[in-house]
Formats: C-alpha cells, sequence, structure tokens
C-alpha cells in the first residue's frame, strides 16, 4: 500500500516545487517582514518581537493558503485533466490514491515549513543573536500536525464541494475560524441556553483544536520550549483527526463512479 | 522483463478466457426534475481468448466506454459481472497485467516522459534496474527520444498519444484495452498504432480495443463484437462475418445498427 501511495506523493511534491504559488508565498513574506524590519518605529527595541510576531503570522497564513489550495485541487484537477483514468486502471486502490494525495500533500507543506523557518531563524538569529533550536522544532513540528489535519480536511471537501473554489473557500474560514474562535467556544456556550449550548458545546468537544498547535507565542517572547509530554501527546491528536478524515475520503471515493 | 507473482485469484488455466463478461447491466440516473434511470449497457455477455486482437464496435453512445470504464473498475456494474484473468475487475490486482490507452490522453503536464514512465513503473513494482531499461525500450518505441526530457505540457497531441502507448505498455502486458486509440491521429500516428498492435498481436498479446475505423478494425482484428443501445447485435470471427453477410464490416456495421442512407 505505502509503495504506490509514496510513488503518488512524489508526483504531488514534483508539482508543488515546479508550480510558481510557493515561490511567490515566500517571496511576498521575505519582502514584507523586511520591509517591515527596515522601518524603526520610535527607537524601540522591542521591534524585534514585533517583526517576529508578523513573520510568523505571514508564515501561518501562507503555509495554510498552500496546503489548502494544493490539496483542494488535486483529485478535481486529476478528474478533469482525466489523469485519474489511466491512473485508475493500474494496480492502484481508491484509497491509496487518496493516501499518496495526502501525504504528498503533506509532505509539500513540510518542505515548504522548513524553507519559511529557515528565513525565520537566520532574520530571528540576526537580530537577537541567538537560536532557541529546540522552541523552533517544537514550533515547526505542531505547525507540519496542524495542516496534517487541514489537508485531511480539504481532501475530504474536495469528494463533497463540486468545485475546489469553494472548498478552498469553505476550509480556509473553517480553519480560521477554529484557529481564533475555536478555544473560545465553551465559554460561549456556558452563556447560552438550550439547545443552543448543547449544540455548540458538541462541536467545541468534536472539532479539531488547530490552536492547540500554535506556539508561536512562546517563540515571539522567547518562552521556554513546551513540556515534551504535552508536545508528544500533539501527534497521536493530529493522527486520529487525520485519519477520521481520511477514512471518511476512502468511503465516499470509493463509491464514487468514474466516467470515463 | 518480469511480472509480480500472480495473486491467488488471478491463477487461471489455459482454457480460460483472459476476459469475460457476463449478464453485465450498467444503469444511470439521470438529474433531472424527475429522476430518470438510462441502461447503458443491458445484459452484455463475451469472452475474449488469450492471443486475440477483439474489436469492440458500436456507434457513440452504444456502451462501449461504459463497458470498458466497468473493466477499468472506474464504474461499478448495477448486475451481472466482469473477470480479467479470472479476478473480478473490481480488485486493483485485477488490473496488473493489463495496458489501458484512454481514447483521450491527458498525463501530468508538469511531468516529462521519463518522470511519467517511472511512476507508473513503481505502481507496477517493476524492480529499478528493470524500469530504467524498460522506460528505454518504451520510449523508443513510441519515438520520443528526443522529447524524453521535456514536459509533456510542451507537446502536441500526436507525441501526448505517443506517451499514453509508452505508458499503456510499460508493464508489458498480457492483455491491452485500447479505447479509440487512433481517434484525432493524423495519417502517420494512425499508421503507426496499428503498426504497435499487430506487434503486440505478433507477440501473442490480447488485444481489446474499440473503435469507429471499420477498415483497421477488418485488418487487425480476429474476432468482433458489434453493440447498439447496449446489447449486442452480432459477434464472430471477422472473416466469418464478412463471409456471412456477403459485405465489407463497415456495411454490415451500418445495416446492424439500422442506419439508413438518407441520400
Amino acid at each position: 500500500m505505502m509503495t504506490n501511495a509514496m510513488a503518488l506523493a512524489g508526483v504531488v511534491v514534483r508539482e508543488m516545487y515546479r508550480r510558481k504559488d510557493f515561490y511567490v508565498l515566500l517571496i511576498l513574506t521575505v519582502i514584507i517582514t523586511l520591509a517591515m524590519g527596515s522601518v524603526n518605529f520610535f527607537n524601540d527595541d522591542k521591534i524585534v518581537r514585533y517583526l517576529k510576531e508578523l513573520c510568523l503570522l505571514l508564515i501561518w497564513i501562507s503555509t495554510l493558503v498552500m496546503a489548502i489550495s494544493m490539496a483542494a485541487r488535486q483529485l478535481p484537477m486529476e478528474r478533469e485533466s482525466r489523469t485519474i483514468f489511466p491512473l485508475l486502471a493500474k494496480p492502484i486502490s481508491r484509497g491509496e490514491v487518496i493516501l499518496g494525495k495526502f501525504l504528498g500533500c503533506w509532505f509539500a507543506c513540510g518542505l515548504a515549513l522548513l524553507v519559511f523557518y529557515v528565513f525565520f531563524s537566520v532574520l530571528t538569529g540576526v537580530r537577537e543573536h541567538d537560536l532557541p533550536v529546540l522552541s523552533y522544532f517544537q514550533a515547526i513540528w505542531l505547525h507540519w500536525m496542524m495542516l496534517g489535519i487541514v489537508t485531511a480536511m480539504v481532501i475530504l471537501g474536495s469528494l463533497i464541494f463540486a468545485a475546489p473554489s469553494s472548498n478552498a473557500t469553505i476550509s480556509f474560514v473553517v480553519s480560521a475560524g477554529i484557529l481564533l474562535l475555536g478555544r473560545h467556544l465553551n465559554k460561549v456556550a456556558l452563556q447560552m441556553s438550550e439547545p443552543s449550548s448543547t449544540i455548540l458545546y458538541t462541536i467545541y468537544y468534536n472539532i479539531p483544536h488547530l490552536e492547540i498547535f500554535d506556539v508561536r507565542d512562546l517563540i515571539v517572547h522567547n518562552q521556554p520550549p513546551i513540556e515534551w509530554g504535552w508536545w508528544a501527546l500533539a501527534t497521536p491528536y493530529a493522527a486520529v483527526y487525520i485519519a477520521i478524515f481520511l477514512f471518511a475520503a476512502c468511503w465516499i471515493f470509493k463509491r464514487k463512479s468514474l466516467s470515463a | 522483463m518480469q511480472h509480480s507473482p500472480m495473486h491467488d485469484g488471478q491463477r487461471m488455466t489455459a482454457s480460460e478466457p483472459i476476459l469475460k463478461i457476463d449478464n453485465l447491466r450498467v444503469e444511470f440516473r439521470v438529474a433531472g426534475l424527475k429522476e430518470e434511470v438510462k441502461v447503458a449497457v443491458d445484459g452484455l455477455s463475451l469472452t475474449v481468448n488469450a492471443g486475440e486482437v477483439f474489436g469492440f464496435l458500436g456507434p457513440n453512445g452504444a456502451g462501449k466506454t461504459t463497458t470498458m470504464n466497468v473493466l477499468l473498475g472506474f464504474v461499478p456494474p448495477t448486475s451481472g459481472s466482469a473477470y480479467i484473468f479470472g479476478t473480478d475487475v473490481s480488485q486493483p490486482i485485477a488490473r496488473q497485467r493489463i495496458g489501458y490507452l484512454p481514447e483521450l490522453t491527458y498525463y501530468y503536464r508538469f511531468l516529462t516522459p521519463e518522470e511519467l514512465l517511472r511512476f507508473y513503473g513503481r505502481i507496477f513494482r517493476i524492480p529499478k534496474d528493470q524500469l530504467e531499461k524498460r522506460i528505454d525500450e518504451v520510449i523508443k518505441l513510441v519515438e520520443l527520444e528526443h522529447a524524453r526530457k521535456r514536459q509533456i505540457k510542451t507537446f502536441s497531441k500526436g507525441m501526448q498519444q505517443r506517451i499514453g502507448l509508452a505508458q499503456a505498455v510499460l508493464n508489458n502486458p498480457d492483455l491491452l484495452i485500447f479505447d479509440e486509440p487512433t481517434s484525432g491521429l493524423d495519417p502517420i500516428g494512425r499508421m503507426k498504432v496499428r503498426e504497435i498492435i499487430q506487434r503486440l498481436k505478433n507477440e501473442g498479446k490480447t488485444v481489446f480495443f474499440s473503435s469507429h475505423e471499420m477498415g483497421e478494425v477488418e485488418t487487425v482484428c480476429d474476432r468482433v463484437v458489434i453493440i447498439n443501445q447496449g446489447k449486442v447485435r452480432e459477434e464472430g470471427q471477422v472473416t466469418d462475418l464478412l463471409a456471412k453477410h456477403q459485405m465489407n464490416l463497415e456495411q454490415i456495421f451500418l445495416k446492424l445498427i439500422g442506419y439508413q442512407a438518407s441520400v
């Protein structure tokens, strides 16, 4: 199973570095960060923190956009360009196609993350003369896990929504919504009457809490790394959601009729 | 070139057909104000034996592509069954020893022919050293040596069709399924495809292909089936059909589908 999935993943990664999306997002992040870094606000020595916050925000937005747009187009493009037919005429199952597409997008996001964080490390290293390797490793890993959940969710969405653009838009709104509001839903539910309260609690306990993978504040304020036990727990938490989304995607894809 | 070890479900005796379709029926739901059911294939049964070149003929909308879609596992049958090498077509392993050339060939535009074939070769589990040798052979066969490192997006339609042929024969398949392989090709391209089918036939391969080119079918096919509206209208050896109807294959085809000349 993994041989076929990895072969397909290799094609997806190749697609990423032959398209211009990644380079555009990287160049934009670099330009905006360097432009903001060149400005000296009131001789404020805390400018480095603002710069780090801005750079990390741009990295989060760029990688989220990249993961969503890449995952959203994979299966619809296979059908639209009809490459799915010669592919499925080979000894590969539809489950392996889903897994291969997911792994390809996820690995591509991992590579992009590395490039983005190398830039971030150089930037902070030059400004602060310090490189907290462990904190950065935790941040990259958790960020990558978060992108894994989003990628799997978008792949499932590409089998539900008719157009890649609607899938991408909905997925971006949902992901951003969870990142911004996810942690507050229980507090809101506490103040609501029934049945809204139960509905909101159900949502709170079932959505993937993407915000737990966000350790930007710790990086910006030079805090020590999080406890390794908590860091390790985040990985199976992400794996459970990835598995749920991918199983659902396989289930739907196996039942889909494809007409050549 | 070696094949992967045969799956248990693929064990079959020499007398068993390579391809067997039994009472196949495929229905589609047509969306609209009132949901209708369209029968694309209606009780189709046929067998293809080892070493045969089998022509699958019919007008547009007759059910040829739908039947091929079932054989390749793209569409599930509503009822009936289909087997390739004795294995149910719903199993991916049934496709280990087949080569498929779709009517319209589109491949990953950002890959080069070499990369594309390497990718498909990995899916067929062809060992790395054999794969590189095989890629050289098939690229030479379809005469694309000069473009093997160019991205497919720069290719003409004819070149893309040749890439399609290369991927179809990459695994040295025992059964080739071609869906209108010469459609949209110029005369040289058609001749090249015909030569390749003839060559495969001489190598003892089984070829199952649909075509509108009756002259081509008459030249290369051992046996044909003519279908219309999802049902078999005629089946038999090409020579027997020509003798039985005392007319050429195109005239037989037009007669069986009920075509009336308006002039």
